[in-house]
């Protein structure tokens, strides 16, 4: 049986919690936002504090720039947009304005993933991770839940140094009642010995569900909640690598260059082990429910089980063999990148 | 203490022949865009900016972005006369370990308020300065030059219809309008023309002037500050090259390095 979660609020609704909460301790904490307030909530920031909310259009360039001004000046700028929007439209930027000179700058985007349902691919952002990883000096996190949300963002505002974290559309399973979750660092939800599921954002939940039907079937799953992706907690990977054997890397995002990269990168550097990837593949995805796009784009608990059984059955043997061509599900056929 | 008109012309001699060995011996860099800038540069650090090279954090310094970076040697001169940085060092420009690097990086240079070098992004971030000085009831000024290519970045725009909308009044955009960019004569590029009017559109307080006439450059910057309730933007008339006869108007001359000869013949045009 696997377990139910109660239902919490998005974690864009936990950001603008945590940043009404760090605007009335921190007379230094502004915000910046390209007309999407509304859906971002830093809305709700600019009704506390209105002299320190600037809502500059949609202009996401202009944003990012006055956000590595303010931030050169001592502020401490939160910018936000929808993930898309803010890091393909301004990325030249992120990268002049806040990454090279290393400014103190709080990206905090909305509408990660496919989750967003309904307005389609030119909304979802699979690519957002990807794009962030590879600025140097950024943290990078995707927080599953609103308590780990809250706690991320607020360490954002003490963290010296640009912050990426990615927050989504639809109110999630609620995994944690509190804590802290600091940068560099995973959490293990669960302790197993066959494998290791990896997991963020909303996929962490669907990794407790997957561990449990695994269980049912009398394989036990570590469960890692990786999120913070860069730094990214390497001595944990490293260890499930070292003790389970296999890994399954599950993100709601596409499948080149996020957290399964990340993961990818760290085992070949340290203990090199079989690894199955759950994640959007190298497509756009489509209108839909969120629940429906889930679904059809394999990001359920489901989808980690196969993946699971998929990478046990690469453990067992030394060396995969080539895929027989017309034989097997979609899912399998399906080319991968970084597959041989 | 504020430098004499007849000192900002000799200052600008100085600049513009800092300039020119510097790309040489470095062997690539952009002579005519560091060129035709001289006069503005030379009038805001000698004259109108309010800054102190003994304190360069001071949080009541005038803050100067170069948004054309490519634009540096000049600058980085500027700088080094007065006093950032010993003007010995202006001969490792763009070398290994050098903090004169090839574009400008806060990194190496900390009194630098933005790394510049991909166009269009000096305006925002000035715009960005703006807010927070005036958050902290400062009455420091921000100065963001651009060039005119550059105008044609669509961000430019974005951050020019925000200045105008929020009256940034202690922004002042200086437009180095020398007609040039690195492919050709910007008008036949994409041309910008009426550049004041479309800043002026944008509720703009707009002045054009001959940006090599130092007391009228001068006069203009300083007559920016007084401005309430819109920014200033100075559309300052330049000639790319400004000062030596074979680079004066020849688009040629925006990245490429004079040789050795070149360079002197250029420096004996210029003069003491």
């Amino acid at each position: 049986m696997v377990r139910e979660f109660p239902m919490g609020p998005a974690t864009r609704e936990a950001y603008a919690a945590a940043l009404v909460e760090l605007g009335k301790t921190n007379p230094n904490v502004v915000v910046v936002d390209a007309d999407l307030s509304k859906s971002t909530y830093t809305a709700k920031f600019g009704k506390e504090y209105p002299d320190r909310f600037f809502n500059v259009g949609i202009a996401e360039a202009n944003m990012v720039g006055i956000a590595g001004g303010l931030a050169h000046s001592g502020k401490i700028p939160f910018c936000s947009s929808f993930a898309c929007f803010l890091v393909d439209k301004a990325y030249d930027q992120l990268r002049i304005a806040v990454a090279y000179p290393q400014e103190n700058v709080k990206v905090v985007t909305s509408h990660g993933g496919i989750s967003i349902g309904e307005d389609g691919p030119s909304q979802q952002s699979i690519e957002d991770v990807a794009l962030m990883v590879t600025l140097p000096g950024f943290v990078v996190c995707v927080p599953s839940d609103a308590a780990q949300a809250m706690d991320l963002v607020k360490r954002a505002a003490d963290h010296k140094g640009p912050v990426y974290i990615r927050t989504g559309r639809p109110k999630v399973p609620t995994v944690y009642t509190g804590g802290e979750f600091p940068f560099g660092k995973a959490r293990q939800l669960e302790d197993g010995k066959d494998l290791t599921i990896v997991a963020n954002g909303l996929l962490v939940a669907e990794a407790l569900k997957a561990h449990d039907a695994l269980k049912d079937d009398g394989i036990t799953a570590r469960v890692l909640d990786s999120y913070c992706v860069k730094p990214l907690d390497a001595e944990a990977i490293t260890k499930a690598a070292q003790e389970t054997g296999a890994l399954v890397v599950a993100e709601e995002h596409s499948r080149i260059g996020g957290l399964g990269s990340v993961v990818a990168q760290c085992l070949a550097a340290n203990c090199p082990a079989p690894m199955e990837q759950v994640a959007v593949d190298d497509c756009y995805a489509e209108s839909g429910s969120p629940q429906q796009l889930l679904e059809k784009y394999g990001l359920t608990w489901k989808h980690i089980v196969a993946a699971a059984r998929k990478v046990l059955g690469r453990k067992a043997r030394p060396a995969a063999p080539p895929p027989t061509a017309g034989s097997g599900s979609a899912e399998e056929n399906a080319t991968h990148p970084f597959e041989v | 203490m504020p430098l004499t008109i007849d000192e900002l012309k000799a200052k600008s001699k100085q600049v513009r022949r800092d300039s020119l060995e510097m790309i040489t011996e470095a062997g690539s860099g952009h002579p005519g865009g560091s060129l035709s800038e001289v006069e503005i540069l030379v009038a805001l650090w000698f004259r109108v900016m309010r800054h102190d090279p003994k304190n360069p954090q001071w949080a009541a310094r005038d803050r100067f972005i170069l948004s054309k970076g490519h634009g540096c040697p000049a600058l980085y001169s500027c700088m080094a006369h007065a006093g950032y940085f010993d003007p010995a060092s202006l001969k490792t420009l763009r070398k290994l370990g050098s903090p004169l690097q090839g574009h400008p990086d806060r990194r190496f240079i900390p009194a630098l308020e933005a790394s510049t070098g991909s166009l269009g992004n000096g305006l925002s971030i000035g715009i960005g300065i703006g807010h927070a000085l005036k958050l902290d009831k400062t009455d420091a000024r921000v100065w963001v030059v651009v060039g005119d290519g550059e105008c044609q970045e669509g961000q430019i725009w974005e951050a020019a219809m925000y200045a105008g909308a929020h009256g940034m009044d202690n922004v002042t955009l200086v437009v180095d309008y020398n007609k040039k960019q690195l492919d050709d004569m910007v008008h036949k590029i994409l041309p910008m023309d009426p550049l004041g009017g479309k800043f002026a559109a944008m509720n703009w307080n707009v002045m054009e002037i001959d940006g090599h006439n130092m007391p009228l450059v001068v006069d203009t910057l300083e007559e920016s500050r007084k401005v309430k309730g819109r920014p200033t933007c100075v559309i300052a008339h330049t000639i790319t090259g400004k000062g030596v006869s074979f680079m004066e108007n020849d688009p040629k001359w925006h990245g490429v390095a004079p040789t050795k000869d070149e360079c002197a013949k250029a420096l004996a045009e210029i003069g003491a």
